[in-house]
């Protein structure tokens, strides 16, 4: 009860925002949110499930330009198109599951870059269609006499509804039989086979939902930007989705968040630094990875644990207790 | 035509391998999947260019300090930071390898790499004709040097402590480390003897591609898949792995019509996937390496 209370609260605050923020403050929230959905179903696949997957943009592109070309010709609405469009996204990840069976490790990593590297050549080569490398813009669309459709206030409520649903079910999904199945197959895959996991139907699994979250960010994407083009989700991309979900810690639900805001926050903090971008970018990382060897959520649990708590001062440590009552976790 | 394609493909599969054999050393006893070794590659490349063209040294003295730019950033990697990050995961060490190439990028950039620069070939005397195939002077040195850095690691492996010492390393680290063996030292031998390897890729593919920040970024993404094909761990199978990709992917540019040619990386990288699945471990891998659980 009390946590759910917390959690209200945490949401109502967030939803108060477009009062304080202008308009290029959420957009860039609304940003984090298309990164904070797509690396929480990376960090189901990667982090819980422990199948490495460094092509997770080609899910992204395919959920974008689903929900576009959806807009675009059957003239579906956002509503309908994003959903849609997120499960052609996991339906691919099914048919990537297939090699994915059998590969483990840095072979199931080269597998999903093939997949990535396929999509993104792929796609202007449907020019017709997809407007090739110069990309297409995304329809206007309106809900309610309100024109969605790159207007920041609206799609901060559709991010934020987003993220909300996405990461209640991502939780419950985790503390499930199913998220325990999960781990073990990470853990150990032969022992997890042996207490009757079937390592198929739980693979085939993570592989659907993570690739279902991340075509739900692409269509976010889409209609927050307005416009998309196959050069976005390259290779950077994923390994970027790569890197949010191990700065923020993998294993866990807040550890993504974390780490896609970091991912989000930094480089716009850094554009003021003309020319160190990318020394600070780079050192940042490695600074992460040496102080926090299992990343900023890591970090932020070993430091909160309840026998560190004790010896903090005691508005600090009202304060951590109170949030961990509220199910910090 | 064909003979043509399969030999030119040779050529660019031999930069491949060459680049995988060095990504493989470094992963055989760390663990880490170097994914800096495109921009470490440029970095030591972009040193040679500096010294041949603004400080008018001789071009092989130059390329002979790409390759110890290459083993010294390996000592300055390992010692300097990756030490400092043993209780990480792999995984986040991976990461920080990305770092260490981003800090690269921006290095060579304020040293003046901006847009792309033309690489100098160490041999551009006149190509030779065998038949109807055309055979630049580089290709032959690119065969030379493949066929020299391979038989080099063979010797070292099989006859040297060091590497006698890095092939326990790999198989078993707790087991090396009882039985005397410097682990760490010999990581770093690894880094450096990979990333002096990684120079020596660089300063071939250069002259072919033009030397920019990210030009080395794409063979790596290929030496990888080179290195996958061949089996992750076998220093063999990277070579092997290599030739047959680039003939591979030479010959489907060469013989698919104009509108299909373009993706052929799509096209190299689906072979790849049909090859592991039904050899999940490569065309040369051992069975137990590369996977945990």
């Amino acid at each position: 009860m009390k946590r759910a209370i917390f959690w209200t609260v945490v949401v109502a605050l967030l939803a108060l925002l477009p009062l304080v923020l202008r308009s290029y403050n959420l957009y860039l929230l609304n940003l984090a949110a298309v990164k904070i959905i797509a690396a929480i179903g990376l960090a189901l696949l990667t982090g819980f499930t422990g199948q490495l997957s460094i092509g997770h943009a080609g899910f992204l592109a395919i959920g974008a330009y689903g929900t576009a070309l959806l807009a675009q010709y059957a003239g579906l609405p956002f509503w309908v198109g994003i959903p849609v469009a997120g499960l052609l996204s996991g339906l691919a990840g099914f048919i990537l599951l297939v090699p994915a069976l059998r590969l483990t490790a840095i072979y199931l990593a080269i597998a999903t870059l093939a997949f990535g590297t396929a999509v993104v050549e792929a796609l202007p080569r449907w020019a017709s269609v997809t407007g090739g490398y110069q990309g297409m813009s995304v329809p206007r669309e309106s809900f309610l006499g309100v024109t969605v459709t790159r207007n920041d206030v609206a799609m901060f409520y559709l991010a934020l509804v987003m993220v909300v649903v996405l990461l209640w079910v991502a939780r419950n999904i985790v503390r499930s039989r199913v998220g325990r199945a999960f781990v073990a197959i990470r853990d150990k895959s032969a022992a997890a086979q042996a207490c009757g996991v079937s390592l198929a139907k739980y693979k085939a699994l993570a592989f659907f939902l993570s690739a279902l979250y991340a075509g739900l960010a692409g269509g976010l994407y889409a209609h927050v930007v307005g416009y998309i083009s196959p050069a976005e989700f390259g290779l950077g991309k994923s390994i970027d989705l790569f890197i949010m979900i191990a700065l923020g810690g993998m294993a866990s639900l807040p550890g993504p968040v974390l780490g896609a805001l970091f991912l989000t926050y930094l480089p716009h903090w850094l554009s003021g630094f003309r020319g160190l971008q990318s020394i600070i970018y780079g050192s940042a990382l490695i600074g992460v990875v040496i102080f926090m060897p299992f990343g900023i959520w890591g970090f932020v649990r070993k430091w909160t644990a309840p026998d560190k708590v004790q010896s903090l001062p005691w508005p600090l440590r009202a304060a951590v207790e109170f949030v961990r009552g509220g199910g910090g976790r | 035509m064909l003979a043509q394609l399969i030999v030119s493909g040779l050529a660019a599969g031999s930069l491949y391998g060459i680049m995988a054999l060095g990504l493989i050393l470094i992963y055989k006893t760390t663990h880490i999947l170097n994914f800096g070794q495109g921009d470490m590659a440029m970095f030591s490349t972009f040193i040679a260019l500096l010294l041949f063209q603004s400080y008018g040294l001789p071009l092989l003295a130059a390329l002979g300090a790409a390759l110890v730019t290459g083993g010294l950033l390996g000592i300055v990697v390992d010692r300097g930071l990756l030490r400092w990050a043993k209780n990480a995961p792999v995984t986040s060490l991976f990461i920080a390898t990305l770092g260490i190439g981003m800090i690269l990028q921006a290095i060579a950039l304020w040293m003046g790499l901006i847009d792309s620069r033309p690489f100098p070939y160490v041999l551009r005397g006149r190509p030779l004709f065998i038949g109807d195939v055309v055979l630049r002077q580089h290709d032959l040195l690119v065969f030379g040097v493949a066929l020299a850095v391979s038989l080099l690691f063979f010797i070292v492996f099989k006859f040297t402590k060091v590497g006698i010492a890095m092939r326990a390393t790999s198989q078993n680290k707790r087991a090396a480390q009882l039985m005397g063996i410097n682990v760490g030292r010999i990581g770093t031998w690894s880094w450096a003897l990979g990333l002096g390897t990684g120079a020596i890729a660089g300063c071939l593919v250069a002259p072919i591609v033009f030397l920019d920040l990210q030009s080395m970024i794409f063979v790596m993404i290929k030496a990888i898949a080179a290195a996958v094909l061949g089996g992750f761990t076998s220093l063999p199978g990277a070579v092997v792995g290599g030739l047959v990709l680039g003939v591979i992917e030479n010959l489907f540019s060469g013989y698919m019509p104009t509108a299909i040619a373009p993706l052929k990386t799509t096209f190299v990288f689906t072979l790849i996937i049909l090859v592991l699945v039904v050899r999940p471990h490569g065309l040369l891998g051992e069975r137990s390496a590369g996977g945990h659980g």
